[in-house]
């Protein structure tokens, strides 16, 4: 994440010689960053009067609505998953080891099912109202009951799913963290508060910031639960304004207009920062000695741990669960388990895909530090705030405008029709999904790449490594737990995604969040149970693995620590 | 450039994914586009394929999308068929140029003219009523007339239905404004809103729920998901459902609001006969009787027997509005609606 991060060696500045790192960036990022510049040159497209027909009916809330969202899933996020990832990391207190992995299972649980399960148990209509209504003989209007389906309600539902992502990365910081600072720090009469507070806080910022920019651009790119709630959002609104108006250049310039927000959070947090650094200076790890919690504290530790995990994580899943029971007949003869396969492989190719890209760009920005090459990964990772649908068009049009030119030019020039190649592929699925989670990896990769010391890289160099050896050869091991990360963070993403899967995939071709979706909008939300639960039990596994192998990946640590 | 080896092995991957893409699509073969989703149209696809020998290969997702990759994809289209669950789409399909005028006696001797474009872009292939249901008891049907009727202020705080973001709403209040005139259709959803007793949220099964709880008294919804509900095997949704009636309205005059499910063929079809064969299939006989038992809508032709359930909500007078109004005036009952404050 750190800017700059190393001094630009000399270059031979007499030669202009083609440079295949610069050039490699700005190509990979510029053909990622094509379906955003596809949706974004609609803005260009005059649509004043749809602007205000909706700036006199709708915006104001749409608006309103979308920051209210942020702020309180910003806060949310943050308030769960910095203290969960301090204690595991640091402190020791019963069950520490279960709660590693336990806290990033919500993370396997897409919003849109969290939001449809806890309905169906919370509503009016529900069994908790329900039985309320039967035990004191309350009629409607007769008591107050929070209503789930509000806006607090989906800042609740996206807060408890989407916090893993601060959780995990500012866990890799603290556990990247040289204890040496911590332990100077106490000797300079810092206590653990003031440890946590003053020092390990401060540094591990480019992780946090990255979990919660993540977790903030997921919340502006859901459709999902938004649109069960009722809400109307930015998101409700590109595509009502867009479907129901049959407008896409006013839909794109909403989409334009939501895509600042994130760029403005980016700018401000990127100009607080600065000039500061945050790779350490020491090259001595040792073990970690942890906070033995005791009595309220440990108590605390453990409930503080528990919450999180139980609403984001067991509740639903037992109640997806009890649903899946009921219906098992149906899902054991179908095609469940080629939708499992199809799920897993398109998941494990992107998540390889989505690493190996992020790498190129971020090496190559630390080798090749200018505005340009910058400006241009800027533009390809905005994909991830940018809902799927979206993107799934912005993907269709320059491709099919592709397979069509190519086509016409084959038929004229030699009279064979190509027809279609890339569109209707899974390589243009695939391709969807590098766009929109190149966020995810990018920014888990430049933070891991940050926190090398660019001495480093000079040592390396001067030992007569060519940059790739050394990315491959130095970094790569050094960061593998961030790059651990970045692959698990893809990974259950792709698992989750629903839009572009829907509109790009190939015939006869189905995932299991494609199941979910088309049983669950049917409003046959038992039925889909089952589907949406091997979602998560999908997700649940690698979950596990990348877990512990970060937790070994710090430096220096004791091996099963 | 670096990574060699992975490089490759993905390289390798992507081009392996990339055949796996490209390989469906034998001659012969009928390639369809469904908005409604594979498990209510499979059953269909493979007993055509059993009948005639023909495969069908399916991708399933929502309209407007299919739509997009369909008009994209232009005369290259794999794409033989366009099917979808609403009339709006059907419409925007035809007016994008991406379907194809088909003469069909078969097709045109079974599905009534009010249900399928003069020109045979396209074939409505079921029939879905969005007519007013009531929680027994409490609501007098006697005092139920019109949709017209639900803005006056006796029914204040008492009617629940979902957002406007749905498709079946802006039919809804499409098919008012192509009768009554925007106008008159605005007056009437400020006073419809009005009397919302709660904000709009959730399915149409949620309305039933929310009705039944207390929350209101009349819920707008779909037929098909009272009837699926009355079927289904659990125990709560059969207890829910069974305290809903159903109420038909304007039936003195225009008649009660259906929506249709239908499919026209491609412009950009590389197998128009077989793609054909498959509409005439599916407004065939066995196809409407399967619709009619399994997904509880009303078949487009006559001599269709219905479920018990289906006969049990009594006969009704459709609106015979022409379907293809429904898509003219979508971009205007949203506006509408957005203006009245029905989110």
């Amino acid at each position: 994440m750190t800017s700059a991060a190393v001094t630009p060696l000399p270059a031979i500045k007499a030669l202009p010689r083609p440079d295949p790192w610069r050039s490699g960036v700005v190509l990979a990022a510029l053909l990622l960053a094509l379906p955003v510049i596809v949706v974004f040159s609609f803005v260009f497209v005059p649509a004043g009067e749809v602007w205000l027909h909706l700036k006199q009916t709708v915006l104001q809330e749409y608006i309103t609505n979308s920051l209210v969202l942020l702020f309180g899933v910003g806060i949310g996020v943050l308030a769960i998953g910095i203290p969960a990832a301090w204690m595991v990391s640091l402190c020791e207190f019963p069950g520490r080891r279960w709660f590693e992995w336990g806290l990033l299972l919500p993370m396997a649980m897409p919003a849109y099912i969290i939001a449809y399960t806890y309905t169906g148990m919370l509503d009016f209509a529900g069994p908790v109202q329900t039985q309320l209504r039967d035990w004191f003989g309350w009629g409607y209007g007769d008591y107050w009951f929070p209503d789930i389906r509000s806006l607090p309600g989906a800042v609740l539902m996206l807060s408890l799913v989407l916090y893993p992502y601060v959780y995990l990365l500012s866990r890799a910081a603290f556990l990247e963290q040289s204890i040496c600072v911590l332990e100077v720090s106490r000797t300079l009469g810092t206590g653990p508060w003031a440890g946590f507070a003053r020092v390990a806080l401060p540094l591990a910022r480019p992780a946090i910031i990255t979990g919660l920019s993540l977790a903030l651009m997921e919340t502006l790119a859901d459709y999902g639960t938004v649109q069960y709630f009722g809400l109307a959002t930015f998101t409700t609104g590109i595509f009502r304004t867009w479907f129901g108006l049959g407008d896409p250049a006013a839909a794109a310039q909403l989409s334009a207009v939501l895509m600042s927000f994130v760029f403005v959070l980016i700018l401000l947090e990127r100009w607080s920062r600065r000039r500061a650094r945050f790779h350490h200076t020491s090259t001595r790890y040792s073990h970690l000695p942890r906070y033995q919690l005791r009595g309220w504290r440990r108590a605390g530790a453990i409930v503080g741990c528990s919450i999180p995990v139980l609403f984001g994580f067991l509740l639903p899943a037992v109640q997806l669960g009890a649903w899946a029971l009921d219906t098992m007949d149906a899902w054991l003869k179908s095609d469940f388990f080629i939708l499992v396969g199809n799920s897993l492989m398109l998941a494990a190719l992107t998540a390889a895909t989505a690493v190996a890209l992020a790498l190129l760009m971020a090496y190559g920005r630390r080798l090749r530090p200018s505005k340009p090459v910058g400006l241009a990964v800027r533009v390809a990772s905005m994909g991830y705030a940018v809902p799927g649908t979206v993107i799934a068009v912005g993907v269709i049009l320059p491709f099919a405008w592709l397979d069509n030119t190519l086509d016409a030019f084959m038929r004229a020039q030699f009279d064979v029709s190509t027809g279609l190649i890339l569109s209707g592929t899974l390589a243009a699925l695939v391709f969807a999904y590098c766009v929109r989670f190149l966020a995810v990896s990018l920014n888990t990769v430049e933070a891991g790449l940050g926190k090398i010391k660019p001495s480093m890289d000079d040592a390396a160099r001067c030992l007569g490594l060519p940059p790739r050896r050394v990315l491959r050869e130095v970094h790569m091991p050094i960061m593998r737990g961030s790059l651990l990360t970045a692959l698990l963070l893809v990974f259950v993403d792709v698992l989750k995604e629903l839009p572009a899967t829907l509109i790009l995939r190939p015939f006869n071709f189905n995932t299991l969040a494609v199941r979910t979706f088309e049983l669950a909008s049917d409003e046959r939300l038992a039925d889909s149970a089952s589907a949406a639960l091997a979602i998560v039990l999908a997700g649940i596994v690698p979950v596990i693995l990348l877990s512990r192998t970060i937790g070994r990946s710090r430096p220096g640590a004791a091996e099963g620590s | 450039m670096f990574l060699s080896r992975r490089c490759f092995l993905s390289a390798a991957a992507l081009a392996g994914v990339f055949f796996l893409g490209g390989q469906a699509l034998a001659a012969g073969e009928v390639n369809l586009y469904s908005a409604r989703q594979e498990a209510l149209i499979k059953p269909l696809l493979d007993r055509f394929s059993a009948a005639t020998g023909i495969k069908v290969n399916l991708v399933s997702a929502k309209a407007d999308a299919l739509l997009q990759r369909l008009k994209s994809e232009s005369r290259n289209s794999p794409a033989d068929v366009l099917l979808t669950v609403d009339a709006g789409n059907l419409h925007a399909a035809q007016a994008a140029g991406v379907l194809q005028p088909v003469r069909s006696r078969v097709l045109e001797e079974t599905i009534p003219a009010t249900y399928r474009d003069p020109a045979g872009h396209w074939f409505g292939l079921s029939l879905r009523a969005r007519p007013v249901m009531y929680v027994k008891g409490r609501v007098d049907p006697a005092e139920l007339s019109t949709y017209e009727a639900l803005a006056e202020p006796k029914w204040k705080g008492r009617i629940c239905i979902r957002s406007s973001d749905n498709v079946y709403n802006q039919s809804l209040v499409g098919a008012m404004i192509a009768t009554r005139g925007e106008a008159a259709t605005e007056t009437w959803v400020r006073g419809f809103v009005a009397n919302f007793a709660r904000k709009p949220q959730g399915g149409d099964r949620d309305q039933l729920k929310a009705a039944v709880a207390g929350q209101c008294d009349i819920a707008i919804a779909n037929t098909y998901y009272l009837a699926q509900m009355l079927e289904s095997g659990k125990a709560d949704e059969k207890a829910v459902a069974e305290k809903i009636a159903v109420f038909w309205p304007n039936q003195a005059e225009r008649g009660v609001h259906v929506n249709i499910s239908g499919a026209g063929v491609t412009a950009a079809a590389s197998n128009r006969d077989n793609a054909v064969r498959l509409l005439e299939f599916l407004a065939g006989a066995e196809a409407q009787q399967w619709y009619a038992e399994t997904n509880q809508e009303y078949p487009v032709r006559d001599g269709i027997a219905l479920s018990a359930t289906l006969r049990g909500f009594g006969e009704f007078r459709a609106d015979n509005v022409n379907m293809a109004k429904l898509g003219e005036f979508n971009a205007a009952a949203v506006r509408l609606m957005d203006r009245a404050g029905w989110r």
